[in-house]
Formats: structure tokens, sequence, C-alpha cells
């Protein structure tokens, strides 16, 4: 077994103050109006504690739990995406110089953002920011901002213990327990791994160390008074029995084993023009996707022409001007745009960089305001491929 | 010109309009004459007034906008005109009169560019209502002597009566896209003005959506980006003032309405409202309305 310790609630506030000791900027879920938000953490005041929500099918709705529990919900309405990857960043600037014959100077942007401590991530939005990893900062040509955002982050992620209905990490393999390492790179996953048990008046946090920067910071703790103890075996049994009755909860499910095969032989399904009928191409589900990275680029200047920036902003396969190229968008349908995104999460992403594009959140599902759900749409393209797949849900 | 300047605007005593319009920029260059600026010219058919105010409330922009181009006409703002032809034309309103049909031909053949600022303009705006009206019944009604009127039957976007170079969609519109699109005039790029839906801006606001998280009606999945997601900012659905996106589903947005709860009349009447002559948005009101008579013969049974 690993590292185990028992934290009592009262000492999460001694956990964000050691992070923010160590200079970090701690980011997690907080109450923002009608939904829980991925934001700044200054105190375990700052979480949202004993509020539930209901996540289904076009539908999300906050409630009082009734309890104390600080991580009683699923997905925050976005993920940790736009810590590192905001929605639009500039990535040069350039001036006119009148002293210099109307030259321009450029600058570059840099990021100088002090790392950030991502407090009680989800283990769907963990393998997510794992998928990032791999598409920004895996490949050959690095996003710089991606990874100057990125370099010396600090995780202490939650293991979920209340899933919603659009859930369906269980089928993934993504969650709801985080895996202790990067299934491409084996990087450990998480520096702290917390799982909150409710139960009978008992309180705490099965706290799971997973680095040893992580030891660092349970050290302080210790140290500063926090109540940190020893735990133990069956301790970490608790926690696993946590995960397992989440996992439990889940009904919607991806038949993984072919949907790779079965959107590959899907290209001209009828399922296409029905999906369509009822898609709004809005670009709600790619902009809520903790996995989708497309952007565009945009040039603006000011009415002199002395000044100019060129801004990066999130992008979706959804919009018209996706695909434009001289001439015309090469997807001018719906039919063609949700084909392209269901396809590349679910099947091609898995040709590009060797894992699927979907971690199960079910934010798609939850955001849609017309309700489509990803799993229902992956079933039915299997049926009528004639490939084998399970019933989406009940 | 003899009428009073508008709005109480001082007369610029004893300056000529060269010295009035060769002056020095804060940071010590020369603004070029007017003469050597494109001229700009402002025009109004029938509106409120309100998208031409949007240039005027460009109030931090406003003196690097006149030193860019020669404010050329716009009486809103200035009786002096100069003749045309006008490198840029702004055009406010929608066509209601035989006489606006006209006028149009002739600012579109003095003017280079000619932008429609509106959604009078680009779709009609409220006046379009009469598109589904008996304008003989109104003009009977309405005025004691119905016979000195000269109106037409329909209110029609400036683009169904001449080429227009450019659409800026809103009720009003917004001031940035104002500002970006006499920028990119200028400087001879592209205007950096999305088609796509209000949804997007939301996301990239970190809105969280209103209608799947409060369950109120909103619009924003069929309308046209612009305004930043304004009325969903403040927890608002939003109301489709900047007309259809380049991609609107409006029957799966219609059935998502009803599902919410809206009634089919409150569902015409938000299609209608300010781009009643966008072709989308009055397809899906005519739409509503059809299925609407038909479910109440249904209910009356047979006659």
């Amino acid at each position: 077994m690993g590292d185990i310790r028992i934290l009592q609630p009262s000492g999460l506030d001694s956990l964000i103050g050691v992070l923010h000791e160590r200079g970090y900027r701690v980011v997690g879920p907080t109450l923002r109006g009608d939904a829980i938000v991925t934001g700044e953490i200054r105190a375990a005041s700052d979480l949202p504690q004993g509020v539930g929500d209901l996540q289904d099918a076009k539908t999300y709705r906050l409630h009082e739990r009734g309890d104390q529990a600080y991580f009683g919900f699923a997905a925050p309405a976005q993920s940790s995406k736009p810590v590192f990857f905001p929605a639009e960043e500039v990535v040069w600037r350039g001036r006119r110089d009148h002293d210099n014959d109307g030259h321009f100077t450029v600058e570059r942007d840099a990021v100088d953002e002090p790392p950030v401590a991502l407090l009680g991530v989800r283990s769907c939005d963990l393998r997510a920011v794992q998928i990032h990893d791999q598409v920004l900062a895996g490949r050959s040509h690095i996003d710089a901002h991606y990874v100057g955002r990125r370099d010396g982050t600090f995780v202490v992620a939650v293991a979920c213990s209340d899933p919603a209905a659009s859930c369906f990490c269980a089928s993934m393999g993504t969650g709801p327990r985080p895996a202790e390492n990067d299934p491409q790179t084996g990087a450990p996953s998480y520096d702290l791994l917390l799982t909150e048990v409710l139960a009978d008046g008992d309180h705490r946090f099965i706290l799971e160390v997973g680095t040893d920067r992580g030891a660092d910071v349970v050290a302080a703790l210790a140290a500063s008074g926090a109540p940190v103890t020893r735990g133990t075996d069956a301790d970490q049994a608790d926690a696993i029995a946590v995960t397992d009755a989440a996992a439990a909860l889940q009904t919607r499910v991806v038949d993984t084993a072919h949907v790779h095969d079965v959107l590959r032989a899907s290209a001209e399904s009828p399922r296409w023009e029905d999906v369509a009928s009822r898609c709004l191409a809005c670009t709600n589900c790619t902009l809520v996707c903790p996995t989708c990275f497309c952007t565009t680029v945009q040039d603006v200047s000011d009415l002199t022409g002395d000044s100019a920036e060129r801004h990066r902003v999130w992008d979706s396969c959804f919009s018209e001007s996706f695909s434009y190229i001289h001439g015309g968008p090469t997807r001018e349908s719906t039919k063609a745009r949700y084909r392209q995104w269901i396809t590349h999460k679910l099947s091609s992403w898995e040709d590009q960089f060797g894992m699927l594009g979907c971690v199960g959140c079910g934010r798609c599902i939850t955001w849609c305001p017309a309700g489509i759900d990803i799993t229902e749409e992956a079933a039915a393209l299997g049926r009528m491929s004639g490939l084998a797949t399970p019933a989406a849900t009940t | 010109m003899t009428a009073t300047a508008p709005h109480g605007l001082a007369e610029p005593h004893g300056v000529t309009e060269e010295q009035a319009q060769t002056h020095s920029h804060a940071h010590g260059e020369e603004v070029p004459p007017a003469s050597a600026r494109p001229k700009l010219a402002v025009w109004k058919f029938a509106s409120c007034d309100g998208c031409q105010l949007s240039l005027l409330n460009c109030e931090d922009e406003l003196l690097s906008i006149a030193e860019a181009v020669h404010i050329a006409y716009f009486p809103e703002a200035t009786r002096a005109v100069v003749e045309g032809p006008y490198a840029l034309s702004l055009v406010e309103g929608s066509i209601t009169t035989p006489d606006d049909v006209r006028r149009i031909h002739e600012i579109r053949a003095q003017s280079g560019v000619l932008v429609t600022i509106g959604a009078c303009a680009t779709a009609g705006g409220i006046q379009a209502l009469r598109n589904w009206a008996d304008v003989d019944e109104y003009r009977s009604v309405v005025y004691a002597h119905p016979e000195y009127l000269r109106t037409l039957d329909t209110s029609t976007p400036i683009a169904s009566h001449v080429d227009v170079d450019y659409e800026l969609r809103g009720c009003p519109v917004d001031k940035k896209q104002l500002i970006e699109v006499l920028a990119a005039f200028l400087n001879g790029r592209k205007p950096r003005i999305p088609t796509y839906s209000v949804c997007v801006e939301c996301k990239l606001k970190g809105n969280v959506c209103v209608p799947v998280a409060t369950g109120q009606p909103c619009l924003g999945p069929v309308t046209q980006a612009g305004c930043g997601a304004l009325c969903p900012s403040y927890g608002r659905g939003c109301y489709g003032c900047f007309g259809p996106q380049d991609s609107a589903n409006t029957e799966s947005l219609t059935r998502q309405l009803v599902e919410l709860g809206m009634p089919a009349d409150d569902i015409v009447r938000v299609y209608r409202t300010f781009n009643a002559g966008a072709p989308a948005f009055a397809a899906a009101s005519d739409a509503v309305a059809a299925d609407a008579r038909d479910r109440a013969a249904q209910e009356r049974g047979p006659e």
C-alpha cells in the first residue's frame, strides 16, 4: 500500500494555506450563480460545501444536500481546461514605430503566472489534462503558452463520490478513482488524492500521497498542527468503496471495445440526418468538453493601424467558419459537423493520439440545449452498423 | 443652412473648416487634412436612431474616429454637409416608403463601401411586423388623412434593394463591432465579426448556460454572436436581437422553447421582435403560428 493519511475536514484550510505559502494559485470548484464553476480558492469556505448537483441531458440544477460534504457534486460547469488553455489569449503584439521609418516592433506575449494547484479536480478532468499534455505538449511542436501555465502544477485530486446521471467515466475507464499514473507517460497523476468519507456522523478525508512533493506538503501540514493522522489499509479500502459505489451509480455507457470501428463504419449512416435535425450547431458541447482543443487565430488592429494584435481563440468544429477555406466551408451541413466531432472524439482521436478523446465527464450531454447524448448516438450508430454494442441508457 | 445645430452642439464660431479639420494628435503627429481622409456618411431610413447613436456613444474612440475619417454627412451629429461621393456609408433603418427605395439607390451610387448597421437595416426591424399585417387598415385607423401617406406594404432590409458590402447586426449594434468595422475598413483588412451563435460568446466569457441551468427560454443557440452575450451575462435568456446565426436550427430550438413552457404566441413574438424580416426567423415564426392554428382547429373539432 502507499502512504495513507486521514485529514479531518477542519484541516482543509491548512492544506490550502500550505499551497499558498508555496506560491501556488489554488484553483478549484466554487459556487457562482446557478452553478459550480472552476475558480479561485482562497479558503475552504470558497468550496461549495453542502451543495449537490443534478445533471442530465440539457438539465443542470443545484440543491442543498443537507450535509457538510465539500465535494458532494459531479463535474463543475467548466473543467480546468481554461486554467491552462484560456478561451482567448494574445499571441503577439505589433506596434508601428514612427521614429524608425514606420517599421513594426513585435512582442511575443510570454506566460508569467504563478504555478497552479488544482484542488478537487475529478478523475475525468485529470485524465483530460493528461490528454492535453499529450496533444499540446507531447509532440514535436509544443504549445509554449500551455506549457508555461501547466509547468509545476500541483494536483490535489478528489475522488468522485456523487456522479451525475450524465456521467460515464466508469465506462470510459477514466474514473471515478483516478489512476495512479498517466497511462501514456507513466508520470504520477496526482500529488495528493483525497476521498471524502461521509457517513453516520463520520466525516473525514482519506488522503493518499502520490509524489514526494505531495509528501512534503503533508509533512508541512502535520508540522503546522493540522489534523492529519496516519491511515491504514482499512482506510484505503473505505476510499475504494466510495468510488466503487460511485461507479455502480453510473448508467450511461460507451462500448469502448467497438466504438472506434463503429464510427469508421458509419460515415454514411442515416443516423447523421436524425441527429442533425436536433443539433443546434451552437458549439456548446465542444466548448465545455475538457479535451476539445481547436482554436482559431484572429488579427485585430486599432483605427490608426499603429498597433495590432494576434489573438488565439477557442473555436469549434460546429461553427460554419471553422472549415472555411477559399470558396466556402468544407462542412456546410450540421450533419457533417456532428459526424466530424463524434468521429474524432471516439475514433480518429485514437488513430491520432493513441487514446480516445472522451473522458466520460458528461458535460456535452448536460450542456447541450437540445439534450443530444453522445452515448446514445454512439449506441445507435453501433446498432445501425451491425457491430455489437449495448444500449446506452434505460 | 438656417436650422439650429442639433442636440445643442455649438457652431465653431470664427474657425474656418480647414482650421477645424487640421490639428494635432495628442501625441504630436499631424492629422492629415480632411481632404486626405476617407469621407464617411451616415444615413437614416425607418429606424429609431439608436444605431447612429452607438457611433456617437464611442466616447473614448470618437476623437480617433474623427481624425481617421472625414465626417462628411451625419445629420445626427452635425448639420454641415460635404458633397459626395463617400468612401464609406453607414446605413441605418429599413425601407418602408417609395421615397426610401429611390433614396437608397442614390446613396448606393455615391458610396464606395456600404455597411448597413442594425436590425432594421439588416432584417427590417420591429416595423417588419407590418409584413404580416394589413397596412391599409393601420393607415385608416392611425391617420386622419391617410391619403397624404405614401408607404409600402412591407419593411425590408437594405440588401433587398441594393448591394451591401457588410452588415452589422443588433438592436442596437454593438459599439465594439462598429469600431472594428471602421478599423478594418481603414486598414484594408477583414473585420473580425463572427457569424456563429451567442453560445460561443457565453462560453468564452465563462457564462453558465441560462436555459440548461435555470430553465429560462433562450434564443442564444440560433442567434448570431456580437453583443458579447449581453443578456445571458446578466442571467437572462437571449431574445435574438442580432438575428439568426449562420447555421440556425430554429426547428430544434422551437421544440426546446415549447418544452421550457413558452406559449406559442410568445414563441412567434420572440422570433418576430427585432428581426422579423430575417428569412430564418420569419419562417420559424410562421411554422409556430401555423402549428398553433392547426392545434386550435383540432381542439375545436369538426365544424
